[in-house]
């Protein structure tokens, strides 16, 4: 039971939060200093995604294979292969650089 | 009708992108239902969780703090890591449509992924994009969920399948066009990351994460003074 609880506190606060805007401001539109910061929230999201993926916690995640098939995919991206191909090419580097360390 | 094609095409662009991070999306879902299977939480919890919370971060938080310790903190780890909605919702604001309530439903599309594509190049973002995009990830993370808890995969085996690679490079390659857009973006960006990996040596992932967001306040300042910093 307490886990069921637990669960769906969480499901509905996560609603809440995602709907906090529409509710709270509604259509009224921002001003211009907010509107600049909100378009820089996907780029900073992603930057800080990247990190912690990467990192893990307290850094006791970061593996340098791991390293090398991301800077692949992104290797592969940039030399415009498609975003699913690039990202498995990643995967296939890093799962062959490890199958080779065994 | 040219609106209502277009709108059809922005959708259908948008699961087309959604189903990579969808791939990557399953990937920690087999983790996660393995993982809660292994703590007792048995299947349809698990399952029915990934089905409305939808949301990785706090469903893992939730899970490794609840066990042995106190609900109340639990949750409030869960929640503190979803914090970065309020940002998200935000900046969604200006582009929902209808009433309050419709807007409070098109927003419960959003996920990490999705609010990326969805941001447009005139800065704003596309609601029928984020909602293509979150398609063919919920149904990959639910259903990832399932064959977790069902088949319970070896963690071993994932990471020497070099599957723990496929969310960091999906990032990855999202930011390399949401960067190349402005100086302003790059220097948030290179912020952002900054202040992650600085938080890293003292917390979790999770906050790390929610600091680093901090970094779009550089969008406050003025165009020029922003471009120097």
């Amino acid at each position: 039971m307490r886990l069921w609880l637990s669960a769906a506190v969480v499901t509905v606060i996560n609603w809440l939060l995602k709907a906090s805007a529409p509710l709270v401001i509604g259509g009224r539109k921002l001003p211009p200093p907010v509107l600049r910061l909100t378009a820089l929230t996907a780029p900073v999201l992603l930057a800080g995604l990247i990190v912690t993926e990467l990192g893990g916690e307290h850094w006791q995640a970061l593996d340098w294979t791991k390293l090398v098939g991301v800077g692949a995919a992104g290797g592969l991206c940039l030399a415009k292969v498609p975003m699913l191909l690039a990202v498995a090419g990643g995967i296939v580097v890093t799962a062959l650089i490890r199958l080779s360390l065994r | 009708m040219a609106a209502l094609l277009d709108r059809r095409q922005e959708f259908f662009e948008g699961m087309r992108l959604g189903i990579g991070p969808g791939a990557a999306a399953f990937v920690l879902a087999l983790s996660f239902g393995a993982e809660a299977v292994a703590r007792d939480w048995g299947f349809g919890l698990p399952v029915l969780f990934s089905m409305f919370a939808w949301s990785g971060s706090a469903q893992f938080a939730l899970l490794t703090s609840i066990a042995g310790g106190s609900a109340v903190v639990a949750v409030t780890s869960a929640v503190l890591i979803n914090a970065r909605y309020l940002m998200m919702s935000l900046a969604l604001n200006d582009s929902l449509h209808g009433s309050r309530l419709s807007r409070a439903l098109q927003v419960q599309a959003l996920c990490d992924a999705s609010f990326v594509v969805a941001h447009n190049t005139k800065g704003g973002y596309d609601i029928v994009r984020l909602v293509g995009a979150s398609i063919p990830q919920w149904v990959l993370w639910a259903a990832g969920t399932a064959v977790g808890a069902l088949t319970a995969p070896s963690p071993d085996l994932m990471q020497r399948l070099g599957l723990d690679v496929a969310f960091p490079a999906f990032f990855l390659i999202l930011a390399l066009d949401e960067l190349r857009r402005s100086k302003r973006a790059l220097a948030a960006g290179l912020l952002g990351a900054s202040v992650a990996a600085a938080l890293l040596f003292v917390t979790t992932p999770s906050y790390a994460l929610l600091g680093a967001i901090a970094a779009a306040l550089l969008g406050i300042l003025p165009e020029k003074e922003a471009e120097q910093a």
